[in-house]
């Protein structure tokens, strides 16, 4: 299992990094998220990094079948406002290499599932 | 929530949907209700069971207006072809969640065109197969998948009686915020449930038929559009011999 | 009738190992196939959004209905009391769990999300038939295992009877719990008949039969142990009796059908237009899997040779495969009845324009992940009569059978 898991990783790596290459022509640009000009998260800083996954499942299960969206611990939310953007303008994947996810769950060596179906991108709303 | 307040909800509801019945230009009445609209905040009850009527009479031969509309808004236009597949193949096993049928009575020959999708049924076979409980249905009638839950087993695509399901056979690059999507999970139609959650009250399909074959609403409103449709014409179900009571009626078949 | 030592598995070393060898390369194989069929996505596959089950589950599905019928042999020894079946009843055990194991290997694998097994031992829906089968299905494996040990343990032997009632009891919910799989399939017109789950029950005796027949054949002569010819002649009989039995729900099955007008459309399908599922049918599910083998067994001179035998068996699983594919398969190819009164013309989602079948061929990934599913249950037989002593030393009929004095 975690093989494939490994494998997939590294080919959503790979594909990530092929990414970079064609659309992300240009680096991400520092300070061009909107968490980036904020003081805090929607909790303190030391609670997201212990317990943002509880939120995030927590509030999945609201959205699936409460249809209760857009409270402040929704994934559409965590990548809205830490998605950088490139220099033209374009989002940067929030998943992608040394992006936000990344530097943590590259350096925890945890792979997050989330992004195998949820857009990486701040999405129309 | 309290009664006042349901009661509100309702008269806000009844008043857009005439509002939406006299207005020539859908896209300008869309933009005034989204203003207003917030997403929800409160669970969905089964106060409310979302529906339609469909009128096989005003389907027209040829359109496609109602899948184009779909596939844009729920991101199926963005499922591409793998590099490498066969395409008649792909063509077999890519998602779709509306379809255009004709069909020809055996005995008079009259073609009739109409729709296709997810029937919405109150006591939906998916839901009952699937080993997981990720097919689910809604509160509020919307029967759709936990793609969280999905082990991808296909067994509520073998149950469903109107074929409505599709499996995802590939990666998906790029998807919608609204809809989540992935290789490995089943999903159908979900009646542009994000539409309805951030408080829309229509879906793409039914804003896209030029020839408004499709009337949405709340079945269980007696005053909404679809429920007075549906006391004014003859309709039926689906595979009525089933007796899943679906959510989608059809009329003029 | 003598006291019945059991001993492990003797063959040479080498031929061991190399048996292994071969084994374990099909499995490497199948392995890869599941890695680039998972990896890929399901888009590799023959399989659709309209032929949504394909070959993996025709595999699986044969060695899941087989694995309860291999226990057959040890619940008749135990159940009903026949002696002769004792000595045959640790092998019995073991197959039921190699088989069971290969078919849901191969079931779990070609899942969309395999990874996800936890959530399907964590999240149930007990209206699906799908989450009873888990139940049924990992009790089986440890109901099975606790026959197993009382059957080898002389000191768990007063419990071994009880044991052996509640498996043989178990084995006939599991088989009924895979058939219903398809009885409850309201949807589509082959698979909607309460006689689905009676059938997988009596399909299930003959598979495991013929499975058990050739693993106790071929694991007796690769050692030079002996299988005494009555024994043979009551185990091709009751053989010949279950693949009898097939066929009789075989008929029944279809001719209910025929009296129905609603089904006469599905009937023509299988019996006469449906290509494939038709030759399947009759050459598969009828001649091979029927009548050549009852053919063969109640043949006087042919049903007594040990060639006769094997191939009867042979047949008996070959024939079942075609009846699992013309069920799995043909049953999905065949337009479902949405309309009736009205031809389908045109659609956007192949509903089966003008009453056209669903196209499906397999592709070979799929191919490879069932035969590897076959090549795991022999790897693990193989391995367990070799560590434990599930084999009889001898199966001569002065040893096994109970009325040799008198004959």
């Amino acid at each position: 299992m975690t093989r494939i898991r490994s494998m997939l990783l590294l080919a959503m790596t790979l594909s990530g990094l092929s990414g970079l290459g064609n659309v992300y022509a240009a680096e991400a640009v520092e300070g061009s998220a909107k968490f980036e000009k904020l003081d805090q998260c929607v909790e303190p800083t030391s609670v997201m990094r212990r317990n943002h996954f509880e939120f995030i499942k927590h509030q999945r299960n609201l959205t699936v079948h409460q249809g209760i969206r857009g409270s402040k611990h929704s994934l559409a939310g965590c990548v809205d406002c830490h998605a950088r953007k490139d220099t033209e303008g374009n989002f940067v994947p929030v998943n992608a290499e040394g992006q936000f996810c990344d530097a943590c769950h590259d350096y925890a060596a945890v792979s997050p599932d989330c992004f195998s179906c949820h857009s990486t991108v701040p999405g129309e709303k | 929530m309290s009664k006042v307040e349901q009661q509100g909800r309702r008269e806000f509801l009844k008043g857009t949907a005439a509002t939406a019945a006299i207005s020539i230009a859908p896209g300008v009445m869309l933009h005034s209700l989204t203003a207003d609209a917030a997403p929800r905040t409160e669970a969905v009850t089964d106060k409310v069971r979302w529906g339609m009527l469909i009128d096989a009479n005003k389907c027209a031969d040829g359109c496609t207006d109602c899948v184009s509309a779909c596939d844009k808004e729920n991101g199926l236009d963005l499922v591409n072809m793998p590099e490498g597949a066969d395409e008649s193949l792909w063509e077999r096993q890519r998602p779709r969640w509306i379809r255009q049928v004709s069909l020809k009575d055996n005995l008079s020959g009259k073609i009739t065109h109409l729709p296709m999708m997810c029937q919405h049924c109150e006591k939906p076979p998916c839901v009952d197969v699937c080993p997981t409980g990720a097919s689910f249905r809604r509160a509020d009638g919307i029967v759709m998948v936990d793609r969280h839950i999905c082990i991808g087993c296909r067994y509520c695509m073998m149950a469903c009686p109107y074929k409505a399901r599709s499996f995802i056979h590939a990666e998906v690059a790029e998807k919608l915020t609204h809809t989540p999507r992935g290789k490995g999970c089943v999903e159908s139609c979900n009646l542009c449930v994000h539409r309805l959650d951030n408080g829309q009250t229509t879906t793409a399909c039914q804003d896209a038929c030029q020839h408004q074959a499709i009337v949405f609403g709340d079945l269980n409103d007696p005053e909404s559009a679809v429920s007075q449709a549906l006391k004014k014409y003859p309709s039926v179900q689906i595979r009525a011999d089933l007796k899943l009571n679906t959510g989608v009626r059809y009329s003029n078949i | 009738m003598k006291k019945i030592h059991f001993s492990e598995w003797g063959i040479d070393s080498p031929r061991y190992w190399g048996m292994l060898a071969v084994l374990g390369a099909i499995i490497a194989v199948a392995g890869l196939a599941v890695f680039y069929m998972e990896h890929n996505g399901h888009w590799v596959t023959g399989m659709t959004n309209q032929v949504v089950w394909g070959m993996p589950h025709v595999f699986a599905i044969f060695l899941i209905v087989a694995a309860s019928g291999a226990l057959n042999v040890a619940s008749i020894g135990t159940a009903f009391g026949k002696k002769v079946y004792k000595p045959l009843g640790r092998l019995s055990g073991l197959l039921a769990i190699t088989l069971l194991a290969g078919g849901l290997a191969v079931l779990v694998l070609d899942l969309g999300q395999p990874g996800r097994l936890l959530i399907a031992m964590t999240h149930y829906n007990f209206k699906s038939i799908f989450a009873w089968n888990i139940y049924l299905y990992t009790g089986f494996f440890a109901i099975v295992a606790l026959y197993i040990w009382f059957m080898m343990d002389w000191r768990m032997n007063k419990y071994y009877k009880p044991v052996g009632v509640f498996a043989f009891v178990w084995r006939l919910m599991l088989t009924t719990g895979t058939g219903s799989i398809f009885g409850f399939i309201v949807a589509r017109q082959g698979y909607d008949a309460a006689i689905m789950a009676p059938m997988f029950v009596i399909m299930s005796f003959a598979y495991g039969l013929a499975v058990y027949l050739l693993v106790l054949m071929f694991a007796f002569k690769a050692d030079g142990r002996e299988i005494g010819d009555v024994l043979l002649k009551r185990l091709k009989n009751l053989l010949g009796i279950f693949v009898a039995a097939v066929f009789y729900f075989t008929v029944v099955y279809h001719l209910t059908n025929l009296y129905g007008t609603e089904n006469h459309e599905y009937e023509a399908f299988i019996l006469r237009d449906g290509g494939i599922y038709t030759l399947l049918f009759w050459g598969g599910w009828v001649l091979i899997g029927c009548l050549i083998p009852m053919g063969i067994i109640y043949h006087p001179a042919l049903g007594a040779t040990r060639g006769g035998i094997i191939a009867a068996s042979t047949l008996v699983v070959l024939g079942g495969f075609a009846t699992i594919y013309v069920i799995v398969i043909g049953g999905q190819a065949f337009p479902m009845a949405m309309f009736p009164g009205k031809t389908i013309v045109a659609s956007g989602f192949f509903d089966g324009v003008n009453g056209q079948p669903m196209l499906y061929s397999p592709s070979l990934p799929e191919i490879l992940l069932g035969l590897g599913g076959v090549a795991l249950v022999l790897m693990l037989t193989f391995i367990g009569i070799r560590v434990l002593r599930f084999l009889p030393t001898s199966l001569a009929d002065e040893v096994a059978d109970p009325h040799h004095a008198k004959s």
